[in-house]
């Protein structure tokens, strides 16, 4: 993995703690995010309230917009290709993801 | 402690002049009529209300928008207010209207409703305040810029933020914020610096605390002068306003008004000795219009000329107090909350009721959503079967952090734990702590009263706003771990059975059309008031003082106004010759006769 770009729904901060409640996973994934970071991936995070103009920009993930709406965020690209879509990735995901960044590496 | 005249003031005006105090002491009057006095030397001056329930259009007789209008009658003088809604409009649509025909209107509204929330508005509306004082270029054309603020705890607010977002951004590091991506944020930045920097400059920036001669306005002064001396404004005064002398020798009402400011001024003795005083003295008149305001500054009463007819005042019916008291008994429960204008009562109105259900039996709790109340002191002692607290911004966020910490953190490596506390660093966490204070409070009524005094109407508007929105958040989520009291809190509020809402009032034009105001702002989010409580009237006091037989005459268009058309149930309270604090003098307050003498 070289690169991760996240396109996120419209949100306050990317934790989420602005909010009325904090979805346990916002947190989580923010670390994971850093952890990537720490690893030399480039990662890249959009938010739509924040900086709509990344969303038009692509055009697969403005294609998406139109074709499904907001639903299909957040939207993960792993080296430009999609890896999920409408969902923050769980523990399973992102141990898969790690260990597949790791693998890489080590080849 | 030497008292100045006001006009003194103007002479030795700087740049930037700040009006703060509690509500209700005179600071827009006060404001105005400083702005009118320097544009009247020639000067070009702009004047600015941050307060979200402005009253500049009332007293100028101007509607004010967000940008600057030249106001009639005043050569070389304009005005704006500060409107958080509107300002957080102008946000929105800085990012939204770009992508209008670009994104889909879905992802539109979803901009639209995450740019609607409390935190958006408080940002836009600093963002607009910081940049009049920190971005020399937007008000380059005046020579003299004059705030008029909003009362003390929501100014506080404003005037530390551009430290705390200074502060923020020197340790922040993840790159996101509140504010949208830091990167760009750079010109945000220096303007927050330049806004601090202006306000620790002695030669730029004087502050002005208004008071009157009472013991809550001048106890919030004095904790105003400390915070803000802390926060390195230095060039501090203060105006005792609407200051009284007796006119006739042994009218005991007149006496009794007069030794009561006395007293309060002698009790503050030690801090009006540490800056300069200045005294405006007691208007019979409504403080509306130019004439009005450039008799303040030039330190004279208008209506000395005036010749009064000795008539007493016809007043209009209200409702006896015991009916008020019976009907909020009868529900066994529920939150009784006062709002209103600052200055007009609302926590001695508040603490009456909570001693009188308290003495009748009921368990009773009294708190306040006003970062500057002053609960305890006006309870003066502790009482049987009713507890006090008050939701303290600092205290609820320290305690907000610690449980996200805690709950959010623990599955955390020390990185993202890191990153968390990063975020929760930013100034708006607090936004959301106080908020679910406030829901906790509120649900705590479902067992016994709950008395809430709430802060003036511009912060108290705000906190509804907020409520709404998140709210509306909450229903887009739907996750299990949302608090109960959270989910219920807004179908509590509607509720007429739960919530009981006292606007409280003086019998002055202003503090009645706020109310007003607020009523029409209150039912347009579902929650319909129980009824008006018109505080401190003299109009059934007999008095042969002739600037308090003008100011009662003057009452009885507000009373007719509050009781024939505005309130469904209407009472009146009369002015007291003590000041309303401790279990006796708020239960005299209560079980006062009608046409009373002192």
């Amino acid at each position: 993995m070289k690169s991760i770009q996240v396109y996120d729904p419209a949100m306050c901060c990317s934790s989420g703690v602005c909010g009325p409640d904090i979805d346990p996973i916002l947190p989580q994934v923010a670390a994971f995010l850093h952890q990537l970071k720490e690893h030399g991936v480039s990662v890249e995070r959009f938010n739509l309230s924040q900086q709509p103009m990344a969303f038009v920009q692509n055009p697969e993930v403005k294609s998406l917009l139109q074709s499904e709406g907001t639903e299909v965020l957040p939207l993960f690209f792993i080296d430009g290709h999609i890896a999920l879509k409408g969902a923050y990735p769980d523990h399973d995901k992102r141990k898969e993801w790690l260990l597949a960044h790791h693998q890489e590496d080590v080849r | 402690m030497k008292e100045l005249p006001v006009s003194s003031l103007i002479g030795s005006a700087t740049r930037f002049l700040f009006f703060t105090g509690k509500g209700g002491v005179g600071k827009t009057s006060l404001a105005c009529s400083t702005a009118v006095a320097l544009a009247d030397q020639g000067k070009k001056v702009l004047l600015v209300s941050t307060d979200p329930a402005s009253n500049l259009d009332e007293v100028l007789g101007v509607q004010l928008s967000n940008q600057a209008v030249p106001i009639p009658g005043v050569d070389h003088l304009f005005a704006l207010n500060i409107d958080p809604a509107m300002a957080a409009q102008a946000y929105r649509e800085k990012i939204v209207g770009p992508m209008r025909g670009i994104l889909p209107e879905t992802a539109l509204r979803s901009m639209e409703e995450q740019l609607s929330g409390a935190c958006t508005m408080e940002i836009a509306a600093f963002d607009e305040f910081a940049r009049l004082l920190g971005d020399p270029l937007i008000t380059k054309e005046y020579e003299h810029v004059v705030f008029d603020t909003a009362p003390t705890g929501h100014t506080l607010r404003l005037l530390t933020l551009p430290k705390a977002w200074t502060g923020y951004f020197q340790t922040n590091t993840s790159g996101t914020s509140c504010l949208g991506p830091l990167a760009g944020l750079e010109q945000q930045r220096a303007v927050y610096e330049g806004a601090l920097n202006a306000l620790a400059n002695a030669e730029l920036t004087t502050l002005v605390l208004v008071s009157r001669a009472q013991t809550p306005p001048l106890r919030e002064a004095e904790r105003t002068f400390r915070e803000l001396s802390q926060l390195g404004v230095t060039n501090q005064r203060l105006v005792l306003n609407g200051l009284f002398k007796a006119s006739e020798i042994g009218d005991p009402v007149a006496d009794a008004l007069e030794v009561r400011g006395l007293k309060a001024i002698s009790r503050f003795q030690d801090f009006l000795n540490q800056l300069p005083v200045y005294s405006v003295p007691l208007h019979g008149n409504n403080l509306l219009g130019l004439d009005a305001l450039r008799a303040i500054a030039m330190g004279s009463t208008i209506e000395k000329t005036h010749l009064l007819e000795k008539t007493h005042p016809e007043t209009p019916e209200f409702l006896p107090l015991e009916n008020l008291i019976e009907s909020l008994e009868s529900s066994g429960r529920g939150v009784i909350m006062t709002m209103g204008k600052g200055g007009v009562g609302k926590t001695t109105v508040a603490a009456a009721l909570a001693v009188e259900l308290a003495r009748r039996g009921h368990p009773v709790h009294l708190s306040t959503t006003d970062p500057a109340a002053h609960l305890v002191e006006t309870l003066g002692t502790a009482i049987e079967g009713l507890t006090v607290s008050r939701i303290d911004p600092a205290k609820e966020t320290e305690a907000y952090v610690a449980q996200v910490i805690e709950t959010q953190g623990a599955n955390l490596d020390p990185e993202g734990l890191a990153l968390l506390e990063e975020d929760l660093r930013s100034p708006c966490t607090e936004e959301i702590a106080v908020f679910r204070a406030f829901a906790k409070t509120v649900a705590q009524a479902e067992g016994s009263f709950v008395i809430l005094d709430t802060a003036p109407t511009g912060h108290t508007l705000l906190l509804l706003d907020a409520t709404e929105a998140y709210h509306r958040e909450l229903g887009r989520q739907a996750r299990e771990s949302v608090p109960e009291e959270v989910s219920k809190l807004l179908p509590r509020l509607r509720n007429p059975d739960f919530t009981r809402v006292l606007l409280v009032t003086l019998p002055e034009a202003t503090p009645v059309h706020e109310a007003a105001a607020l009523q029409a702002d209150l039912r347009r989010a579902g929650i319909e008031p129980f009824g008006w409580v018109v505080n401190q009237s003299f109009c059934c006091l007999y008095t042969e003082d002739a600037l308090l037989r003008r100011r009662a005459k003057n009452e009885i268009p507000y009373l007719q106004e509050v009781s024939q058309k505005l309130a469904s149930k209407a009472y009146l309270l009369h002015w007291l010759a003590d000041e309303p604090t401790g279990p006796s003098a708020l239960n005299h307050l209560l079980h006062q006769a009608p046409n009373t003498s002192v």
